[in-house]
């Protein structure tokens, strides 16, 4: 079941609309259309929103973004196509039924927060389950809860214009929030804010929804606050949207010229995890002799070897020129790793320790145990956007296994 | 040969005569034929609100009523007002002028009172839909710019001398501008804030009392400031058709050629208007630009309960701060 299903959607402002739609529908050109007076703003848009996901739709402004937004809970009517809410059908409804929707099961941030001024932040919060004719004593309650949730507990008696830009959002997220509505509209809800507070909201909102789970559109003309966010992006250009995947995906393989002309900007090293650019590891005991070690290395392909101890836990790594150095044991030629991370860490999180040492940096999972090896050289390839295939860099193992094996002849 | 050339001139003119005039009074005429029993109701009506109303300003001793309202001047705004006014409420009584006075403004309420009635709504029905408001503007226009003296003539058609038809064209006369500012004000309410009562499910009953006019607020206040100047300069005006009052004293003035006695209406006039202006303006703050003892118990309420208690400022109005007790107060 999809959260949010849109089919076929058209909006066109300005003169016989309908008119425009069959025309578009026909093959017509914006251009065409817009010479006759009237003014398609979003053309033959399908999209299929999944329950828990931050969709993103990104556009530049008059791409289309924010009134296909608008239309997804009926703020205004398309001219043709529907939008399906789980099943109720926001397009076919007006009125009382389509409030209802709208109070119990889609609400709404705003770029400009779109607080009321002569309320305190605690009633604004609560503005959406009072429009319900919720009590006020249980209203406020989720009201308050909803403003912890953002940690703004402590200024519920203030007024909105007491508070910072960034407070004022966390109140509209909080307003949002307490309506217990289970699909999100997001527009351009961190647009207006400056660049370090916006940078705090798109985490704490990660944060929030890795908790809440809710289904979120977030509109934004900032590709790389889709990057961050979005589980999937749509690109929309001129009303249509042009390109729909996830980051990594969009990144990969931008699709058109208009696309890759966005994706200069983006900074890669925040879009990319180490999960993305790490080779599985290839685990070792502590206990095992050098050859064997070598021996691994060359079957699995990597530039260097986890070492575990008797409950699969990191101990530290060993690469090929450690192991040909090194006599004995394996222990003996141990060291520690660059860095050891959470496979969601990004790659600019690699970067300092990758740089730091020769050592690669080893991604654990949460008992310690290693699931993957980053070399440096994976990192630099994917922040240049080169496809990395996930082997080893030329000329690492397989030339010392080579020595090894001469110097034993 | 000694012609007027004006007459000439219209008769000369290539253009018909038309009547205005004539079709005015036809119409007025016909008004007042078909439609004698609403105007003797409102007539009934208003007179009894206004005088009614007189009886009971006057009922309260000059001084006490003074005092009351000085009173109402403190909480509203400050010390100074308060001080001020009294002052110049006292000074009316010292001119004899007190009853007089409380005739206008009891008229001069009584009008705003329905004006409002009327203008807000209007102007609300004219923000929503442009239809109503390209309708209105028109109308009006003509109500604004129409001479006051015009208003005088059928208003003593319909409603004879006195009180009430003084009422009605003091009504009508001070329309215009509720109607505009609250159409205006309404229309910049900001656009976002709209949406978000909607994107919430609220109807457009929760929109207009919930966020539309509360935010629209300052601007419908400064309309009502307006209906309150305009009524009140239409309310001596309309002591030609003796409506009494300070008009009254006014008109008998002209009359008499007596300056002094004009002098004085007109200075009871500029006091009473004073002291409704800012009385009203006080009102249209956006609440944290509000001065008074009203806003600062406001401000007291909202503070958390372990912050310093407020201290208003009265002589400056500035936002209260916490201040230091000051050495030696007990």
């Amino acid at each position: 079941m999809t959260a949010l299903r849109v089919e076929g959607l058209f909006k066109v402002f300005g003169r016989h609309p309908a008119q425009a739609v069959d025309r578009l529908r026909a093959g017509a050109g914006a251009d065409e259309i817009r010479a006759s007076g009237a003014t398609p703003a979003v053309i033959d848009v399908d999209l299929a929103v999944e329950p828990g996901e931050i969709f993103v739709v990104m556009g530049l402004s008059g791409s289309g973004k924010s009134t296909l937004l608008r239309m997804l809970n009926g703020l205004l009517e398309p001219t043709a196509g529907t939008v399906h809410v789980g099943e109720d059908e926001i397009t076919a409804l007006s009125g009382k039924p389509l409030r209802e929707v709208r109070q119990r099961r889609i609400s709404m941030v705003f770029q400009h927060f779109a607080l009321l001024p002569h309320r305190s932040v605690l009633d604004n919060a609560a503005y959406a389950l009072e429009v319900r004719g919720v009590d006020r004593r249980t209203r406020q309650a989720a009201a308050r809860e909803a403003l912890t949730m953002v940690g703004l507990g402590g200024q519920a008696a203030k007024r909105p214009d007491e508070l910072s830009g960034g407070m004022q959002q966390r109140v509209g997220l909080a307003r949002a929030l307490a309506s217990e509505a289970d699909v999100l509209l997001m527009d351009e809800a961190f647009s207006a804010l400056d660049p370090l507070i916006r940078r705090e909201m798109q985490d704490q909102l990660l944060e929030l929804q890795a908790r809440l789970g809710k289904t979120i559109v977030f509109i934004t003309h900032d590709l790389n606050e889709a990057m961050r966010l979005g589980d999937r992006i749509a690109i929309m250009r001129d009303g249509r949207v042009v390109r729909l995947g996830t980051p990594e995906s969009i990144l990969n393989d931008p699709g058109d010229e208009y696309v890759e002309r966005f994706l200069a900007d983006v900074d890669r090293s925040r879009v990319f995890t180490a999960a993305d650019v790490m080779v599985p590891a290839v685990t070792v005991p502590v206990d095992v002799a050098p050859r064997a070690a070598l021996d691994a290395l060359r079957g699995r392909g990597g530039s260097a070897l986890a070492v575990v101890d008797g409950d699969g836990c990191l101990v530290g790594v060993v690469t090929a020129s450690d192991l040909l150095a090194s006599s004995g044991v394996v222990a003996a030629a141990v060291r520690p790793p660059a860095a050891r991370v959470a496979a969601t860490a990004s790659l600019a999180e690699l970067l300092g320790p990758a740089g730091a040492s020769d050592a690669p940096v080893v991604v654990v999972d949460d008992a310690g145990r290693p699931s993957g090896v980053v070399d440096s050289r994976a990192v630099l390839a994917a922040l240049a956007g080169a496809e990395s295939d996930g082997r080893p860099p030329a000329g690492s193992v397989g030339d010392h296994a080579e020595l090894l094996e001469g110097s034993r002849g | 040969m000694a012609e007027p050339t004006t007459v000439l001139a219209a008769e000369d003119s290539p253009l018909p005569r038309i009547p205005v005039g004539d079709w005015i009074d036809s119409g007025l005429d016909w008004v007042r034929e078909n439609f004698a029993p609403a105007i003797d109701a409102v007539s009934d009506v208003t007179l009894a609100a206004v005088d009614g109303l007189t009886d009971l300003l006057l009922f309260l001793p000059p001084l006490v009523l003074a005092l009351f309202l000085a009173v109402v001047g403190l909480l509203a705004r400050s010390v100074v007002f308060a001080v001020g006014s009294l002052a110049g409420l006292l000074l009316i009584q010292s001119m004899a002028l007190w009853t007089e006075s409380m005739e206008t403004l009891a008229l001069l309420l009584v009008a705003v009172l329905v004006s409002v009635a009327v203008a807000v709504p209007l102007g609300i029905a004219a923000a929503k839909s442009d239809r109503v408001s390209a309708a209105l503007r028109p109308v009006l226009d003509f109500m604004q710019t129409m001479p006051a003296f015009v208003y005088l003539v059928p208003g003593v058609v319909f409603f004879g001398l006195g009180v009430v038809p003084g009422t009605i064209i003091t009504i009508i006369f001070a329309l215009p501008p509720g109607v505009r500012l609250t159409e205006l004000g309404i229309r910049q309410v900001d656009r976002e804030t709209v949406e978000a009562g909607h994107a919430f499910g609220s109807s457009p009953g929760q929109i207009l009392r919930g966020i539309e006019l509360p935010l629209a607020r300052p601007t419908i206040m400064a309309g009502v400031n307006q209906v309150i100047m305009l009524g009140l300069s239409m309310a001596v005006i309309a002591g030609i058709i003796g409506a009494g009052g300070l008009g009254g004293v006014v008109s008998r003035s002209i009359s008499r050629l007596d300056v002094g006695l004009g002098f004085e209406g007109g200075l009871a006039v500029v006091i009473l208007a004073i002291y409704l202006d800012r009385l009203t303006a006080s009102f249209g703050g956006s609440g944290q630009g509000r001065r008074g003892i009203f806003a600062a118990l406001a401000q007291r309420r909202r503070r958390p309960p372990s912050a310093p208690p407020a201290t208003a400022d009265p002589t400056t109005g500035t936002t209260p701060q916490p201040a230091p007790e000051p050495a030696g107060r007990r």
